[in-house]
């Protein structure tokens, strides 16, 4: 798949399976409420808790979404897939069984491309299946005994599930990334990974080139990107110590401590490999009707890659600068904005990438939440553009901007008086005092050094307090030194 | 084919019943007796053949009916738990789980 | 003179709303022989509070003109059913005292149509049996003759009709809950195709089985019931298909001249004992003389219904029965050390035998390595059967034959040789399989003067024919007007 540098000669193989919760109102075979945080079973329905007589029914908005996920990964979209029984005993699981999807899931195949550092890579996906979430067992507040919350159960999942394709640590955290990115741009997960929206298992395995895959094992919710990779990187070098002292790995579930900074094998069931799967028989087939996917795809947002595609194509941007452009559907958007306003893509992606993009990050905010308009940056753009503003003075006018000191930025710039000086008369009276005052530089300019001319136009400029046009100061000298 | 005592372990650990030892020994013999019926069906050539799983799928297409994303069941914790075994602050109470 | 309890649902309706009886006076009669008649085990729970406020509310309906078809008649529910006013055991330990926070949908139905509930009726411990005998509660005892058995596992339900216990009652059937018990104790009962009625608010055994259905005194009656059950349930119930609900009263005045009715060699085989043969013959020839035509047709996998229905409703049951952990509801054993051992402790004392058997075979045959041999195998083979009934329905528009080989036996007769009572169902596990709607009409008398029920089977939907057939039957037998001495 990919071209993989080796960690001690082995190579390192990376799986990946993530549960993102769908957003919708409710969950996925009951009518109740899916919001976070409610009291312990206030949002656990008859049918969520299993009770006697009860039975499922599916809701559309999970198959909806599910849809939309298929089509944003180029994925095979069943038009009939099947609901399973994953049997199988603990507290959080009311019927005593997971409805999910087996042999048949509702997305198959499709894959996932990102940019590690500028190098191209594609992750495979073998499939994306509904199903339902569990609830929730509290260890903290009983001594000897667990509490259980069931508000979670039954909560839309799209679990997707890749090949085992990635080959570092950063390469699974960039993919981890990119899916993140998709989910939440096409708005079928909020993508809250504090609150378990967006939860990834790692499959990591280690082999020497050439050699068939080696026995993996599963690191368990991966709820933070730097986790992911502290994890990753830890597993990958346990297994590689546990291979050269000559000893077996053996297939495991292991959760990631991020106090310790290592991982640990979870208590094993020794029947969870006998789930007993079978179709659901409450659940007939799910059939999706090409009509239904048609209308889904004409509803389907411009997806980042394309995006980037196009701000490469349209404004001539920089790859890199088009893929930093789009990490949201926001950011694109407001880049776009003011990019036409100001008739400048590149400018526009500069101020963005540098100016905004630092004040964002420093102050821990969206796009949604900056204190300018895109317009208003786009008019800066402009000031400089015709030379009003030098960039220098921009960046104090756009500073006023955020900090909301001004709104408006022509008035901005008059306030503060950075306006450059194109008054030419005020201008040569300057140039005059400045080689009045610097004889020895005029000397060696006359001599022609380039150094000399340069102090010069700095004086002028200093003198203009930084006002004037460097352009014009330099042309000004040259006429009256005649050079 | 029969079952020995093993399976019948294993099948009993699986399904989450004790089973004391005569009890093993009494539904070992009965589903034994039940296995020797089965025979004739694991005999019948299904190749090529669909698994009936809605009966009504027989002579038509049966589809999976989907329901608005509504959110419209109330709190009902009280009446929901009025069966519950053991249950404080609103949460049901097992003993520990270990992961 | 009649005794109330000895009149039809029909005449019921029509005495009720003529006022010539209230349906406080009328549930007060029935409840009086409900306790009168404690010893037959039918009843499980009842509530005289609750059953005189639906009542008295029957009453001011049919005062004030709005009261449904049902308005005001007694009825009671098979326990499999989950109700608000009364406990929901589904025979069993598991769910001693268990309080259902709503109704099953048909309860609801059958509440909307006016019918007053009388209580909950005894069963097989979550559905499972033939002879009733597996209710963890108590064995139920057939009127005709007390040391025999009612059939199961609608037992209670069986019995309460034939004894005068409710006018009607509610049924499910998954093998043949419904028509064997029916057949075992003299009434009419009819299962409707899978998927006509809603399964919420049953308690699960076989999800792909199950089916509600009523049980009463004659066909009229069931169309009654039946027509107040069915229905799509679509915000409840994914199986429950799109097919409006009908009256079936309507289909009852259809003669069946030239009606083909047909026989398959299989059902009158050697298996059959001679009292039940001389039954179902004579009764053949009784329809013959109302104009019908008798078609010998073959249902060549009958013996296969066994293993296939036995290894698919216990592999669904297993997986259904998973939801009883001790932890939400039901039984949680006194005394457990962790986790394992509370769920193994509860459910070894919360169920019984019969069920724990069938939990071990369908985990078996479930289990890693033999769901192709067993569980799928068997939904290949139920297809096979469901087109052998469909060829079959090329040549007769109904399908009749024994509902059992035999008469009610005697309690304990099988000796818990599970296997024994298996062997019992052949005759209605392949229409159980099929999800064919199935009837048990009386028919004769057979050893022991038990009563001997023919099965009529019809196509998918076909419940009017169905319901007709036995209709006219009735118009010229009287069967099903005989009732066992005392009741």
């Amino acid at each position: 798949m990919s071209t993989s540098k080796l960690i001690h000669g082995y190579e390192v193989v990376i799986g990946f399976e993530t549960h993102a919760q769908l957003s919708t109102h409710s969950k996925i075979f009951s009518r109740a409420p899916t919001e976070f945080g409610a009291e312990p079973n206030t949002q656990a329905s008859a049918v969520d808790l299993a009770l006697p007589g009860t039975l499922p029914v599916m809701n559309e908005g999970a198959v909806e979404r599910a849809i939309r996920f298929g089509l944003a990964i180029g994925a095979h979209v069943a038009p009939r897939s099947i609901f399973a029984r994953k049997n199988y005993f603990y507290p959080d699981l009311p019927k005593g069984y997971q409805i999910s999807q087996y042999e048949i899931p509702v997305v198959q195949g499709g894959e996932i491309g990102f940019f590690l550092g500028d190098e191209k890579k594609t992750v495979r996906l073998v499939r994306a299946h509904l199903e339902e979430d569990a609830g929730k067992s509290l260890h903290e507040d009983f001594v000897g005994q667990s509490g259980i919350d069931l508000n979670r159960a039954g909560t839309p999942l799209l679990e997707i599930v890749t090949e085992p394709d990635m080959r570092s640590s950063d390469e699974a955290v960039a993919y981890a990334r990119e899916l993140h990115k998709i989910v939440t741009w096409i708005g079928i997960c909020d993508g809250n990974m504090q609150e378990g929206s967006f939860r990834c298992d790692a499959n990591v395995s280690v082999r020497k080139p050439g050699q068939p895959l080696g026995t993996r094992r599963e690191i368990k919710n991966l709820n933070s990107f730097r986790f992911m990779k502290e994890a990753i990187d830890f597993e990958v070098r346990w297994q590689i110590e546990r291979l050269e002292d000559g000893l077996a790995i053996e297939q495991a579930t292991v959760l990631f401590d991020p106090d310790t900074g290592e991982t640990r094998a979870m208590r094993t069931k020794e029947d969870a490999a006998d789930y007993r799967y079978f179709p659901d028989p409450d659940l007939p087939p799910l059939v999706i009707a090409p009509e239904w996917i048609e209308r889904i795809q004409g509803e389907m947002p411009e997806l980042p890659r394309l995006m980037a595609a196009r701000f490469v194509a349209d404004y001539g941007l920089p790859e890199y600068d088009a893929t930093t452009l789009t990490q949201s559907k926001a950011m694109g958007a407001w880049f776009e904005e003011v990019a036409r306003a100001s008739g400048q893509p590149k400018l526009a992606s500069n101020w963005i990438m540098g100016e905004v993009s630092r004040r964002l990050n420093a102050q821990e905010i969206g796009i949604e939440q900056a204190p300018l308009a895109a317009a208003t940056l786009a008019a800066l753009i402009r000031r400089i553009q015709d030379g009003t503003v030098s960039n220098n003075a921009a960046r104090q006018v756009f500073d006023a901007l955020w900090t909301g000191e001004g709104s408006d930025v022509d008035q901005v710039i008059e306030a503060k008086g950075l306006r450059q000086m194109n008054d030419s008369g005020a201008l040569e009276q300057i140039v005059d005092e400045v080689i009045a005052a610097n004889a020895a530089n005029v000397e060696q300019v006359r001599a022609g050094k380039d150094k000399a001319f340069n102090a010069l136009v700095g004086q002028a400029m200093k003198a203009s307090k930084g006002k004037a046009n460097p352009q014009q100061v330099g042309d000004l000298l040259r006429r009256k030194l005649g050079i | 084919m029969s079952l020995n005592s093993q399976d019948i372990a294993r099948i009993a650990h699986l399904a989450r019943l004790e089973l004391h030892p005569q009890e093993s020994e009494r539904m070992l013999s009965q589903i034994n007796g039940f296995f020797d019926l089965v025979e004739k069906m694991r005999a019948v050539d299904t190749s090529g053949v669909e698994p009936l799983t809605h009966p009504v799928a027989a002579i038509r297409d049966v589809a999976l009916r989907l329901r608005a994303d509504v959110a419209s069941e109330p709190n009902a914790r009280e009446q929901n738990q009025k069966s519950a075994p053991a249950v404080e602050r609103g949460l049901f109470l097992v003993p520990k789980v270990i992961e | 003179m009649t005794q109330l309890h000895q009149f039809s649902v029909a005449e019921l309706a029509r005495k009720l709303k003529k006022k010539e009886v209230s349906a406080v006076e009328l549930a007060g009669h029935f409840l009086g022989r409900v306790r009168a008649h404690a010893d037959l085990g039918a009843y499980l729970a009842t509530s005289e509070e609750c059953t005189l406020k639906q009542a008295r509310a029957a009453d001011q309906s049919i005062s004030a003109g709005d009261g449904g078809p049902l308005a005001g008649v007694p009825i009671a529910h098979k326990d499999i059913f989950v109700t608000r006013d009364f406990p929901s055991t589904a025979g069993s330990k598991m769910l001693q005292n268990y309080r259902s926070p709503f109704d099953a949908t048909v309860v609801r139905r059958l509440a909307d149509a006016g019918a007053v509930t009388l209580g909950k009726l005894n069963c097989d411990e979550f559905a499972m049996g033939s002879s009733n005998e597996n209710s963890a509660y108590a064995p139920v005892k057939n009127p005709w003759d007390k040391s025999r058995i009612p059939g199961g596992s609608s037992g209670g339900s069986a019995v309460a009709v034939a004894a005068g216990l409710a006018a009607a009652a509610t049924g499910t059937d998954t093998g043949g809950s419904i028509r064997q018990p029916a057949s075992f104790c003299g009434i009419t009962g009819i299962k409707p195709t899978y998927g006509r009625a809603s399964r919420y608010g049953m308690i699960a055994y076989a999800s792909s089985l199950d089916q509600a259905g009523p049980m009463a005194r004659t066909a009229e009656d069931c169309a009654l019931l039946l027509s107040a059950i069915c229905g799509p349930d679509p915000d409840r119930d994914s199986t429950s298909l799109d097919v409006p609900a009908e009256d079936f009263t309507r289909a009852l005045q259809g003669s069946i001249e030239g009606l083909r009715i047909g026989v398959p060699k299989e059902f009158l085989a050697e298996g059959v004992s001679a009292d039940v043969r001389a039954a179902i013959e004579s009764a053949l020839r009784q329809y013959e003389k109302l104009g019908a035509r008798r078609v010998e047709i073959s249902l060549p996998r009958t013996e296969l219904a066994i293993p296939v229905y036995y290894i698919i409703a216990p592999a669904e049951a297993s997986s259904n029965l998973s939801r009883f952990d001790g932890v939400k509801f039901g039984h949680r054993a006194k005394q457990y050390g962790d986790l394992l051992d509370m769920y193994k402790k509860s459910r070894a004392e919360g169920f019984g035998l019969e069920v724990q058997r069938r939990i071990m075979v369908g985990t078996y045959v479930l289990s890693h390595g033999y769901y192709d041999a067993y569980y799928l195998q068997a939904q290949k083979i139920r297809r096979m059967i469901a087109d052998d009934f469909q060829n079959a329905f090329r040549e007769c528009d109904v399908i009749a034959g024994p509902v059992a080989p035999t008469v009610a036996w005697h309690l304990g007769e099988h000796g818990g040789d599970p296997v024994a009572d298996y062997l019992a169902d052949i005759f209605t596990l392949p229409g159980s399989l099929a999800g064919l709607p199935g009837m048990s009409i009386p028919c004769g008398f057979g050893e022991g003067g038990m009563p001997v029920g023919l099965q009529l089977i019809g196509n998918y939907f076909g419940e009017g024919k169905l319901l007709n057939a036995a209709h006219q039957f009735q118009q010229a037998t009287d069967f099903h007007l005989r009732r066992p001495e005392a009741f």
